[in-house]
């Protein structure tokens, strides 16, 4: 196994990981005041009404899919009567269509944060990055998914290599080897992913873990109490 | 029965001269930051007008405050689903330009300029791009009825009401607002972050700014529209009810600063089990049932269920001192503004008397049937279009000055009051005479144990980086392009 290999595929998405989990922890200990969402709604409206929308909705169901196409082995859903070619063909279409909405919202984004002079003088470095990686990683998403199989006879089969490979990453057991001859493109995907994540904790995107299921349970009025010592 | 103590405000419209004192006062106290340039926890309408931002009032538009939905109240805007489902855009989320383009001045160039045959000017910069514009909205661009032949007609108060804007026929009268601090806030209600709460011991209303996440429901949820978003830190900011000088027995900013001394602020007991049918009233009935859930603190019984629901006694006393009481229930001269919002404010309103409309030569004090600020217009601003409690309230403001006037010429009076003459003379003396310690019944918290005060020296309560107090930073002028 090469040294490069070694690199790309065990030492540097463990660091990206690290980086993410930690960074995290550190944030939210010791930072809540810069935990939001930072919405430009309020400067903004017009466009982010449609820009968001495609790219919200857009991302979670690539997400789910990327949870369906990597986590859950070809086995399994062999098991389940999906054919490769029928699992190959949902994945196009569905993936595809998700994956447009995503990559129309976040390029809409893109488009917006640079043009409307309220947003760019008012944006910080990490509204920039965070965007433009996202850009970046979905671009690359969408041409594995959708222009790639055009160029070389058919879908990349990622669920015999990007997938096991993944799945061995999470559980501790890294082989670098199933990485090493999969398609360039796919490699750049996983590679600006992990930059991605690893700036993740210090940008606006932290605002996903607030998303706030709680207050389906919630009662309507919230009343705080003084400490006890002080009543 | 579950009794609760509450500060609350009263603001006696027929005494404010419009200056903005208050605003300016609370905006160098609050708001004097980047982010929140635009905001005014306190602003001065003048009315008729669409206000700030424009035509809040009109919640077919904005959609804040509570509905009945069949008999069940339920926020206006949709319940908890509806809002997770509009996260990703708050569809009811004014725009700043909704309030207005927060602009300064090219300052620096009348010091800077070089030699010119021309004297050098400072011009209006946009404080959000820094690029040189021109102010069309403002804060109070209506002020004394300016531009109200446009804007005046848009009021969503003048529902059913024949309103002239020809100078000779018109009327104005100014409406001063802060948070309302609600029993039933719907603020608090929209925040899916529960970042908002009420305060247990007297009912300020705060954002937890290290809880909140900036998903803007507060703004949009708000009727009222006083929770603002501050734009650059991501975070919903709002009216303090100057906590950290209540808490020391001190009137807020604002009505501490008041010129016309129209303020009272004081201690209502409330049974908070109450809250949520009195919010559920009928239309007809929202000022009478709001009313009614204010307990007499005089009452012996309600004393004792209050101290043993854990109000110190400190604060029953100031209770049965409490004007906001007297005005509101005792007297019934206060109103709540917009009761149909369902958010049961606790900031009421004495309504404005108004000379007579057309010429009444010989008559000297007004009457209530021929006012020049229409009867139906107030009754839409304070009794949610029922005429009847602002007539009462109008009604009893006039038997003072019948009385009053009586005993000053000799003069002899006409008409009767439903009020004996010394509850009238009572009602004069805090309209018109009472001193800082009558119109201010304030109660220090006792929070002396609550915090580590030596780490606390200088902070004010909205001290994050770049906020307000002892660790706050100046504020950034206007950046060039």
């Amino acid at each position: 196994m090469s040294l490069t290999g070694q690199f790309l595929w065990v030492i540097l998405p463990y660091l990206a990981l690290s980086i993410f989990v930690l960074g995290h922890l550190y944030r939210y200990g010791f930072s809540q005041y810069t935990w939001t969402a930072r919405s430009s709604e309020f400067l903004e409206k017009r466009q982010l009404r449609w820009a968001s929308q495609l790219f919200h909705y857009g991302i979670i169901f690539v997400f789910l899919g990327h949870v369906l196409g990597l986590l859950v082995p070809a086995a399994w859903t062999g098991a389940l009567g999906v054919s490769e070619r029928l699992y190959q063909e949902q994945a196009l279409l569905l993936g595809g269509v998700a994956g447009l909405l995503a990559v129309v919202g976040i390029v809409w984004f893109n488009w917006r944060r640079w043009s409307v002079a309220r947003l760019r003088r008012n944006s910080s470095l990490g509204d920039y990055l965070a965007i433009a990686l996202l850009l970046l990683v979905i671009a690359l998403g969408i041409y594995n998914t959708l222009l790639y199989p055009l160029s070389h006879h058919g879908p990349y089969n990622y669920r015999a290599t990007i997938a096991p490979w993944l799945r061995g990453f999470l559980t501790g057991r890294p082989d670098a080897a199933l990485m090493v001859h999969v398609p360039a493109t796919f490699q750049l995907h996983l590679l600006a992913a992990f930059l991605l994540f690893a700036l993740w904790p210090f940008t606006r995107l932290v605002h996903l873990w607030s998303l706030p299921l709680a207050y389906l349970r919630r009662r309507y009025i919230l009343y705080r109490g003084l400490p006890p010592e002080a009543r | 029965m579950r009794i609760k103590a509450q500060l609350a405000m009263v603001m006696n419209l027929d005494k404010c001269i419009g200056c903005h004192t208050c605003s300016v006062t609370c905006k160098h106290a609050w708001t004097n930051r980047r982010g929140v340039e635009y905001a005014w926890f306190n602003n001065v309408e003048t009315k008729p007008g669409v206000g700030y931002p424009k035509r809040w009032e009109d919640q077919e538009h904005w959609r804040g405050g509570w509905a009945l939905r069949g008999s069940r109240l339920e926020l206006k805007a949709g319940g908890r689903l509806a809002k997770l489902l509009t996260i990703f855009h708050n569809p009811n989320l004014p725009t700043v330009d909704d309030y207005y383009d927060p602009w300064s001045y090219d300052y620096e160039t009348l010091a800077a300029a070089p030699p010119s045959r021309h004297q050098p000017t400072a011009r209006p910069r946009s404080v959000l791009t820094g690029d040189a514009m021109q102010p069309a909205w403002g804060p109070n661009w209506e002020d004394d009825l300016a531009g109200a032949t446009v804007t005046g007609p848009q009021d969503p108060d003048l529902v059913g009401v024949e309103v002239a804007f020809e100078y000779e026929r018109t009327f104005q009268l100014y409406l001063p607002r802060i948070c309302n601090h609600c029993l039933n806030p719907a603020c608090v209600a929209s925040c899916p972050s529960g970042a908002m709460y009420k305060r247990e011991e007297d009912g300020i209303v705060l954002t937890d700014q290290q809880a909140c996440r900036g998903w803007r429901f507060c703004v949009s949820g708000c009727p009222y529209k006083k929770p603002y978003f501050n734009w650059s830190s991501g975070k919903a900011e709002k009216c303090l009810f100057c906590y950290p000088r209540v808490e020391a027995g001190q009137p807020t900013v604002c009505a501490e600063s008041c010129v016309g001394r129209i303020r009272y602020l004081g201690v209502v007991l409330y049974d908070a089990d109450g809250v949520p049918d009195a919010a559920a009233a009928p239309v007809g009935e929202l000022v009478a049932r709001q009313r009614a859930l204010f307990l007499d603190p005089a009452d012996p019984r309600i004393a004792a269920q209050a101290e043993e629901a854990g109000v110190p006694p400190a604060w029953i006393a100031a209770a049965r001192r409490s004007p906001v009481y007297r005005l509101a229930v005792r007297w019934e001269v206060a109103l709540p503004l917009h009761p149909e919002f369902r958010t049961l404010p606790m900031v009421w309103y004495v309504p404005p008397l108004s000379p007579l409309a057309g010429d009444s030569p010989g008559t000297v004090l007004p009457d209530t049937a021929a006012m020049r600020i229409p009867l139906a217009y107030l009754a839409n601003l304070l009794a949610a279009g029922d005429p009847s409690p602002v007539r009462r309230a109008l009604e009893r403001l006039v038997a003072v000055r019948r009385l009053m006037r009586r005993l000053t010429t000799g003069e002899p009076s006409e008409a009767s009051s439903d009020l004996p003459p010394d509850e009238l003379e009572e009602l004069y003396r805090l309209l018109a005479l009472a001193k800082h310690s009558e119109r201010f019944v304030v109660p220090p918290a006792h929070k002396e144990t609550a915090a580590d005060l030596f780490t606390l020296r200088g902070t004010a309560g909205l001290d994050s980086e770049g906020g307000v107090g002892g660790w706050g930073a100046a504020p950034s002028p206007p950046r060039r392009p």
